[in-house]
């Protein structure tokens, strides 16, 4: 009744290709965004930010670069964690060794460091395919944080190889460190998440993007017609490597304040991105979004229902909710296997028409 | 698509549900239990937590600290750092008292929470774990690692060794091999070990395990091949059963195997059988279940169905060092009550009990612990207290482990420059000036 | 010279161990393009299981007062793992016939998820000591009079993979139900017309990389314990798997016995120039050597690409 798209009339080229060409839509998202800028950090205490707010931003922008790489290149990745420890160690790095330098500075670099990464593991990539290339893909999972771990100059030789992060300030707010206050971490990241969400959408549907869908639909057929797929699989690596090293870098410097490589990054965390990729829609920008939301928030969900609602032992809720987590996977899957971003597509289709469907 | 957006709030609602269910009730003294039950680890975490939640429970059975009841909010972690961190976010603010004190029962989470605690003023007490420098409390107010170190548990080794070779000066040319579990845990002792080998002059051999370590054929090889005199261990979980059932296979004698008090527990000896017999480990706590404490617990907790595992576990070495974890908060607590003068302690006072905390032989004894542990005497220049270690060797046809050895000193002379060196360098790191609060 | 062949003996048995749990991957890959992460965690059920029954204080002991002999207990953990595999495919794959691999790779991920959490909630999380008999230690004669170390166990998980390469040779060579597997492992629409049915012939599948999985959960469990961290060895087969190719019973054998003997070669002779521990990375390292050379593994089979 309220979705329709009657009397939007498209008059020039620029309103036709617009990330949002229906107005309602274009209103929802202004609503989510206001909501998020203007009434969460009013809103937000640590426990909100560290336990859901953060991880769900950071993981969302991590999802992004893997759906980059896999959803719309089609090169299958299990090696995000890895790559993130990248970002989380140059990070430290530039922190330690340049204290005055600008922190976006630093953590767009970390991404850049990362992207070149990203490049080296990714030359693999134009030979092998699907699943091969996805177990080749953790070689450099593993291989990077054994280095990480081995090697005493990427954690200034401190005496247990942990990592933690200096305090950083920016315009008179400490962004890091525990006295950071909730909000101004939580605005920093959405502000990371939101230009490089909308850079992300922009690179997507353009030129690139295309040569990447082109690639991933049948790399061959897309060699004929002109993609050359050197350009279009490395460059995928290394805007993805971006990204995720990006979201490592906030992972560990603003969320986390301290991490240790193998449990921080280690392989459980690449399959976390992959589920949310997977979950969320592959070659979606919007699924890495809801697949981060539904990653994030479902354990915690499912603990505090269990927990404080049903007064579940805390151990037998731990299990149960491992169980509920596999179920919830499968039936998703089962019930749509491209993700919550097609469930999304499918809802608006029905709202289109509703309440009178005939 | 209703439904969903019934889901919305409904999840909203339960989320919300913790933060305004709080009515007003009777002073209650938090605490909170880090614990893991679940995931790779969990074999080690069960003691443990059963240990401590049945003290608390047998400390409100009797009435409480000073007539003040323990409330325990367990949060499961996985062992996992970022639920670790969850956890402490959850309960850090806990109605009534705020947590009092943080047991992260982990390295990784003891890293992660130290500044965040440190900041929100609640003390953590990491019990023979985590950051080995915050023995320096004038950098560290607020964390503890008492009764002893990783530092203090490789120095004792190394001590116990030279003993056993009829001197700290045959230790020359002797070599010692390290076999680690590949994680900040595991590279602990290592600059212990190097500095005490620049000292004596023995060799370090190092070898780490990756996780999980299911298959340490390589490592043992190696073993085989360079020959040391000795191995010591800082193993985790499954690594420590298979390390010492390769360790049998190939004929190394268990008497020259040492492992950290973390690889030294039931759990890590039972499924190597028989041929773990005599493998020793570094304890801070007498094992065993001959304590008076003990037949109380399992009258007062167990007889009224409240214990929190099994009965006949009561008395395990991970089971024993809850309890001792238990009995430290009870005598901060109560130290606390008596410098503020107040029974509705918060953290900070909590903080103050734990710094002038002085547990005395008389006060074990008259708990019910006997010669269970050393008395802790805490000060703001030692967070670590006694830091003294003794050896257990386990018996595997009675399936118990026993105190073999004395009580060792740590050596201060390596340790503590390690430390000075080590939070001096924290310091700086975090623009903090060491002072005593 | 001794210390090198006892390294590349010790490499050969680790891969053979290797190779166990990857066998499972390959059955199921080959038969249904289903890349099955859960393989690990069923290991770890299956060995749970078995476990349980044949304990005092297990599952049998508690409802009928008395547990099971050894052999009896394998039958029936392999009935086990049967049901399991029917209800698999009764539950979970017959909703997820022609998806995208990586759409069954993630079901798989979270059927793991659901048995791991099963398997705590009925076992326990305790370490377990499975005993079923496999001798320990090492081969005493060898290291008494020839200085030679050699495990028992895995002289046993040697002989035991051997038999069970056997079995399943035959088995998909000779057996009726093996041919309508290899038929089925050809050309799913092909093997539907000429009336196989897919879905018995998944649980048929699923029920032996069961009972490979029981097999490997045995040998895995006596070495270390049964307990939760049995399910990673998942990750030390995926090297092994794509050296040996996703689809070939030979393949993973020699994939586990190269990756074993390499990764073992490195880590003593080249590890402690480098710090050590190099052994997880350098088997995923040397996977990719070989697949740069042969993307599709060693006895993979060849990918034909048309457009």
């Amino acid at each position: 009744m309220f979705y329709r798209e009657s009397g939007q009339f498209k008059t020039s080229y620029q309103t036709d290709q617009a990330i949002f060409p229906i107005a309602q839509d274009r209103w929802f998202v202004y609503a989510i965004l206001a909501i998020a800028v203007f009434v969460v950090p009013f809103y937000i205490d640590d426990y909100w930010a560290n336990a859901i707010f953060l991880p769900f931003l950071i993981y969302a922008l991590a999802a992004m670069g893997l759906n980059i790489l896999t959803g719309y290149c089609g090169q299958l990745s299990l090696g995000t964690g890895g790559f993130m420890a990248v970002g989380a160690y140059a990070t430290y790095k530039l922190m330690t060794m340049f204290p005055e330098m600008n922190f976006i500075l630093i953590i767009l670099l970390s991404g850049g460091i990362t992207a070149m990464v990203g490049i080296l593991f990714g030359i693999p990539s134009l030979r092998i395919k699907g699943f091969y290339l996805a177990v080749a893909t953790l070689a450099a999972q593993f291989f990077l944080v054994w280095l990480f771990n081995k090697v005493g100059w990427f954690y200034n030789y401190s005496a247990s190889g942990q990592i933690s992060a200096t305090r950083m300030v920016m315009f008179g707010f400490q962004i890091t460190g525990p006295e950071a206050a909730p909000a101004v971490k939580y605005l920093f990241c959405l502000g990371f998440v939101l230009v490089f969400g909308l850079i992300a959408k922009n690179i997507a549907r353009g030129r690139i993007g295309r040569a990447w869908m082109a690639i991933r639909d049948m790399d061959i057929a897309a060699e004929i017609i002109g993609i050359k797929p050197l350009d279009a699989k490395l460059g995928a690596f290394a805007v993805s490597s971006f990204y995720i090293g990006m979201s490592g870098s906030l992972y560990f410097a603003v969320w986390l304040g301290a991490a240790e490589v193998g449990e921080a990054f280690g392989i459980s965390q690449s399959f976390l991105i992959l589920f949310i990729v997977i979950i969320g829609g592959l070659g979606t920008v919007l699924g890495s979004f809801l697949g981060a939301a539904f990653m994030v928030l479902m354990p915690i969900l499912l603990k505090n229902f269990m927990v404080d609602g049903l007064s579940i032992m805390a151990v037998t809720a731990k299990h149960v909710e491992i169980m509920l987590m596999g179920t919830m996977i499968i039936i998703f899957l089962i019930v749509e296997p491209h993700g919550f971003a097609r469930l999304w597509q499918i809802t608006k289709e029905k709202l289109r028409l509703w309440p009178f469907p005939h | 698509m209703n439904f969903k957006k019934l889901a919305t709030f409904a999840a909203a609602a339960i989320i919300a549900t913790p933060l305004f269910a709080t009515g007003a009730k009777a002073y209650e003294l938090v605490v909170p239990s880090l614990d893991y039950r679940t995931g790779p680890y969990a074999p080690s975490g069960i003691p443990y937590a059963n240990g401590f939640a049945d003290y608390l429970t047998l400390l409100n059975e009797k009435g409480g600290i000073e007539g003040v009841k323990v409330k325990l909010v367990p949060c499961e972690t996985g062992y996992n750092t970022k639920v670790g961190v969850e956890c402490y976010e959850k309960v850090k603010d806990e109605a009534p008292s705020r947590s009092l004190v943080v047991h992260p029962l982990s390295t990784g989470i003891t890293y992660q929470l130290i500044p965040k605690a440190s900041s929100d003023q609640i003390p953590i007490h990491s019990m023979g774990y985590g950051r080995t420098s915050a023995v320096n409390g004038a950098v560290f107010p607020w964390v503890f690692n008492f009764p002893a170190t990783y530092w203090d548990g490789a120095a004792v080794f190394v001590k116990y060794i030279g003993e056993k070779s009829g001197g700290m000066d045959k230790l020359k040319g002797k070599k010692i091999a390290l076999v680690y579990h590949n994680s900040a845990y595991g590279k602990e002792p290592i600059r212990t070990l190097e500095s005490m080998g620049a000292k004596y002059g023995f060799n370090v051999m190092l070898l780490p395990v990756d996780h999980p370590g299911q298959e340490q054929k390589a490592t043992w090889l190696q073993v085989r091949r360079e020959k040391p005199d000795w191995v010591l261990m800082w193993g985790w979980g499954v690594m420590n059963q298979v390390a010492i059932k390769e360790a049998a296979s190939i004929r190394f004698p268990m008497d020259r195997f040492i492992g950290i008090w973390w690889s030294g527990s039931e759990q890590d000896v039972l499924p190597a059988g028989d041929d773990a017999h005599g493998y020793l480990s570094g304890a801070f706590t007498a094992p065993g279940d001959g304590f008076p404490l003990h037949a109380e617990i399992k009258k007062v907790v167990y007889g009224a169905n409240k214990g929190a595992g099994e009965a006949d576990r009561v008395g395990e070495v991970g089971y024993n060092r809850g309890i001792i974890a238990g009995v430290y908060f009870e005598e901060a607590v109560r130290t606390a009550m008596k410098i503020h003068k107040t029974k509705e302690v918060t953290p900070a006072m909590v903080r103050d009990g734990y710094e002038s905390l002085n547990l005395t032989e008389a006060r074990l004894n008259e708990i019910g612990l006997p010669n269970f542990a050393q008395p802790v005497q805490i000060s703001c220049d030692n967070h670590a207290g006694p830091r003294k270690v003794a050896i257990q060797r386990w018996d595997a046809k009675a399936k118990k482990f026993d105190i073999i050895s004395k009580w060792y000193d740590t050596d201060r002379e390596i340790t503590d420059a390690l430390i000075a060196e080590d939070s001096a360098a924290y310091a700086k790191e975090n623009n903090i000036t060491p002072k005593c609060m | 010279m001794l210390f090198l062949a006892e390294t590349v003996i010790s490499g050969l048995m680790a891969g053979v161990m290797y190779a166990l749990v990857a066998l499972g991957f390959v059955l199921i890959f080959k038969a249904s393009g289903i890349f099955n992460f859960a393989q690990g965690v069923m290991c770890l059920f299956a060995a749970l299981a078995l476990f349980d029954f044949i304990s005092p204080g297990g599952f049998m002991d508690r409802w009928f007062g008395f547990y099971l002999p050894i052999w009896l207990g394998v039958i029936a953990t392999m009935g086990v793992m049967i049901i399991l595999a029917w209800m698999i495919e009764r539950f979970v794959l017959r909703f997820l016939v022609n998806q995208d691999a990586i759409i069954l790779f993630m079901a798989t991920i979270g059927l793991a998820y659901f048995l791991e959490g099963a398997g705590d909630i009925m076992f326990g999380s305790d370490v377990k000591p499975l005993d079923i008999g496999i001798p320990q230690g090492a081969v005493d004669f060898l290291l008494d009079d020839y200085g030679l170390y050699i495990e028992k166990l895995e002289i046993v998980a040697a002989v035991t993979a051997t038999v069970l390469v056997i079995v399943l040779a035959i088995f998909f060579q000779k057996t009726r139900v093996g041919r309508a597997l290899r038929a089925v492992a050809d050309d799913h629409q092909a093997a539907l017309s000429v009336g196989i049915s897919l879905h018995s012939i998944w649980v048929v599948v699923w029920s032996v990389a069961g009972i490979v999985a029981l097999v490997a959960g045995i040998m895995w469990g006596s070495k270390s314990g049964v307990q939760f961290s049995l399910s990673l060895i998942a990750l030390k087969a995926l090297p092994v798997l794509i050296l040996g190719g996703f689809t070939s019973v030979p393949g993973a054998i020699i994939g586990g016995l190269i990756i074993g003997v390499g990764e073992k070669l490195a880590e003593v002779y080249v590890g402690p120039f480098v710090g050590g521990a190099i052994e997880n990375w350098f088997a995923y390292v040397l996977a990719l050597v070989f697949l740069v050379f042969r993307p599709q593994g060693l006895f993979g089979e060849k990918i034909i690409e048309r457009v």
